[in-house]
């Protein structure tokens, strides 16, 4: 009797949780712009890129009713999850949005996504209208499987110039400068830097930085390469230190560990003033564009280059990041949509539409000759610095997690949530990544 | 949330049906099971068969399944984050079943009777139940938030913990919520087996003089010895299925301060795209699934798939 009133109460309950599961999971896609069944499909981020896509691919339908695209958005660490799960079952959509790098390769090497050298030399003009160094991470052993479809996307140091003038304070122009401010932030109630420590990637922006800075970008080169024991180059451990270092002097903010970047509150922290500076993504602009409007367009947002280190090797100009995002054409789309899918990278992305939509969203997209239509944008201070950054920099290295195989970048996100937990010492983190070359 | 939280529901119910068949003399016919019996094969039993499989091969998701002999069960047993997965479950089994059981046992005594005011108060209980645990985790998210949450909005220093960063607080952060969570289910479940107590038993009692207190010790508590154990069937074999309310709230953090045994096998499969060593551990989690399940059920003794109906 118990039983049958649990079981009933189970199933009403199970009931009702998977139908509010299922409206929450319900996707923001839009129904009907004249997409059907057969439509090509395309799947993007949620975010800053957001309305940019949607108008572009709503522009495109409205257009071209007979090869409609249909198109979603998804958040990013829930996308990078699906789109991997949906293409190995044969169901990812007919645009597959990258990074390019491991992931990209993945694909290439199951045979999921379209060579698009042949398009591209049928299409100089598309070939022609990207700068050359951002193609690159499209490519791989020689043939271009990626093509980029929006903007460059260097890692910046941002900080709050208002907290800054308040103590009187500049901006740090090496490692030692930047930890001599940790106390002065620190005593005057400010966290020195915000970080969105539980999606881990954006500790990894960290690394990055400094093992260019002080090994340059052939450290990690060695470490893309798989070469043997490319972990523990002496860069990378005195990297790690000096994380180590300033996680002890209370350099990042009080429980930056459960700090998710995907709801961006880890860019909150820094217009609120609740922390000094914040090492993140030039996509972040964007989102501060909209939820702060007043910050950015007052002038209170100030950027510069990530710090030098006192004897390190690398360029002070070299960045990291993302160069571009990529579509991919998935291999197990029919004729009709790949055709669909290939028309519109051709003609619906980066007409003069989208490019300026981009440019009003608050980023610089990866074409050339953009340089007037970005000094006459009202952000024109931010992305033409942003653009100087990415067409100057001697190397620019993308996102290593996303450079890597995923089984590796996985194992390294998680090592280095424990050395910013101070789990772990640097040697233990080299030790255990040196096992996962090659996997 | 829910599709994983009713298979050791239907894994309990299929343990009884035999046993409720032997004690009826007259049960009704076996055909009966056969439409349950053919759901549960094409749904649990080839599934667990499909993941058995992939155990003994590597798979990235994408590429070819290669046949590997026991590669991936090496990785998954050579990997210490197993064995901390494994001791983070069992710790918030332990805790949370703990938390649980007295205040829904309480509750659900309390709920039993019938005044009005009670009733209202059991509808209040009963919302968290009617939230998704998404939701849940989300709202509990914002509110910790050590910047943003209802320390800082309060202006409650005590209340602006680092409740999701701090390694040593985490574990009991995600015990509370999911006790928020599931108190309410329980108590339903005792409040039921409470209202089939007969109430001759009571008026009896009152007749030698037992007072309330003596009542419930005497009275409520073994009246309800299948009610708890049903209830801690659930709770604990429902702790091995906390998944996305804990993905959510901390996703498995700080470090693997709250990656369970479940979260540690979705991230293996879908984040390291790992799928022959995440079956395997999906195998580790079924084989301890069902090994709690019959050992609680052994708990009611001889008699536990006896029906009760006599009493009623």
């Amino acid at each position: 009797m118990n039983n049958l009133k649990l079981r009933t109460a189970g199933m009403a309950v199970s009931a009702a949780a998977l139908s509010i599961a299922l409206v929450a999971c319900g996707s923001s896609g839009p129904a009907g712009t004249g997409a059907s069944a057969d439509s090509a499909t395309m799947w993007g981020l949620t975010g800053g890129d957001q309305p940019v896509f949607q108008a572009s691919v709503d522009s495109w339908n409205k257009s071209h009713p007979d090869s409609a695209i249909k198109l979603d958005f998804f958040a990013n660490d829930a996308y990078k999850t699906k789109v991997r799960t949906a293409v190995g079952a044969g169901q990812g959509p007919t645009l597959v949005y990258g990074w390019g790098g491991g992931v990209l390769k993945s694909y290439v090497d199951a045979g999921q996504v379209d060579d698009l050298t042949g398009f591209l030399k049928e299409n100089p003009d598309v070939q022609s209208r990207y700068l050359p160094s951002i193609l690159e991470s499209g490519v791989i052993d020689g043939k271009t499987y990626a093509l980029p479809n929006n903007k460059v996307q260097p890692v910046v140091l941002y900080f709050n110039k208002e907290v800054f003038e308040k103590i009187g304070a500049e901006p740090p122009k090496t490692w030692d400068e930047l930890m001599a401010l940790v106390p002065k932030f620190k005593a005057a109630g400010v966290a020195p830097f915000s970080l969105g420590g539980q999606s881990k990637w954006p500790d990894l922006m960290w690394l990055e930085y400094l093992v260019d800075r002080i090994g340059g970008p052939e450290v990690f080169a060695n470490i893309a390469a798989n070469k043997p024991n490319a972990w523990s180059d002496p860069a990378v451990i005195e990297a790690l230190t000096k994380i180590q270092e300033l996680v002890d002097a209370g350099g990042f903010i009080n429980g930056f560990s459960s700090i998710a970047a995907d709801s961006n509150a880890d860019q909150a922290l820094l217009y609120t003033g609740k922390a000094a500076m914040i090492l993140q993504g030039s996509w972040i602009y964007q989102g501060m564009k909209k939820d702060a409007a007043d910050f950015v367009s007052s002038g209170k947002l100030g950027y510069t280059p990530f710090p030098t280190v006192e004897g390190g090797k690398g360029d002070p100009a070299n960045v990291v990041g993302n160069p571009s995002n990529f579509w991919s054409v998935s291999s197990k789309a029919t004729e009709d949509q790949k055709k669909t899918a290939l028309e519109y990278v051709k003609d619906g992305m980066f007409n003069d539409e989208n490019v300026q939509s981009l440019i009003d969203s608050g980023a610089v997209p990866v074409v050339t000759g953009i340089e007037d239509k970005l000094a006459a944008s009202p952000d024109k201070d931010f992305l033409s610095y942003v653009y100087d950054m990415a067409k100057d920099a001697p190397h620019f290295t993308l996102s290593w997690d996303q450079a890597l195989s995923p089984a590796q970048g996985d194992a390294m996100l998680a090592n280095l949530d424990q050395i910013f937990l101070k789990k772990i010492t640097p040697e233990q983190f080299a030790f255990t990544m040196n096992a996962t070359i090659g996997k | 949330m829910s599709a994983t939280t009713t298979t050791p529901q239907r894994a309990v119910g299929a343990e009884r049906a035999p046993g409720t068949r032997r004690t009826l003399e007259k049960g009704p016919s076996g055909w009966l099971a056969v439409p349950a019996l053919a759901f549960f094969m094409l749904f649990a039993i080839l599934p667990l068969l499909g993941v058995l499989f992939l155990s003994f091969t590597r798979w990235d998701g994408l590429g070819e399944i290669k046949l590997d002999g026991l590669s991936s069960w090496n990785t998954v047993l050579a990997d210490p984050v197993t064995g901390n997965a494994l001791l983070v479950t069992a710790k918030i089994m332990f805790f949370s079943f703990i938390v649980q059981a007295p205040i829904s046992l309480l509750l659900g005594v309390f709920t039993a009777a019938s005044q009005k005011y009670r009733a209202a108060l059991a509808v209040l209980y009963f919302v968290p139940l009617l939230l998704s645990s998404a939701a849940v985790a989300i709202a509990f998210k914002a509110l910790l938030d050590p910047n943003f949450g209802l320390g800082p909005g309060l202006g409650l220093p005590i209340l602006a913990q680092d409740w999701l960063g701090n390694s040593d607080l985490v574990l009991f952060v995600v015990v509370f919520v999911i006790a928020w969570q599931f108190v309410p289910f329980h108590t339903l479940i005792y409040q039921g087996g409470v209202r089939q107590i007969p109430a001759s038993l009571y008026e009896a009692a009152q007749i030698d003089g037992a007072g309330r207190v003596q009542q419930f010790f005497n009275i409520t508590l073994p009246q309800l010895k299948y009610t708890m154990i049903t209830s801690s069937t659930l709770m604990v074999v429902g702790s091995l299925a906390y998944f996305d309310l804990v993905f959510v709230l901390t996703a498995g953090g700080p470090g693997y301060s709250t990656r369970l045994l479940p979260l540690h096998m979705y991230l293996t499969g879908f984040k390291a795209n790992d799928m022959g060593a995440a079956s395997a551990l999906g195998v580790i989690l079924v084989v301890i699934g069902l090994a709690l399940a019959v050992f609680l059920q052994r708990l009611g003794g001889k008699n536990r798939n006896a029906s009760q109906l006599e009493g009623a």
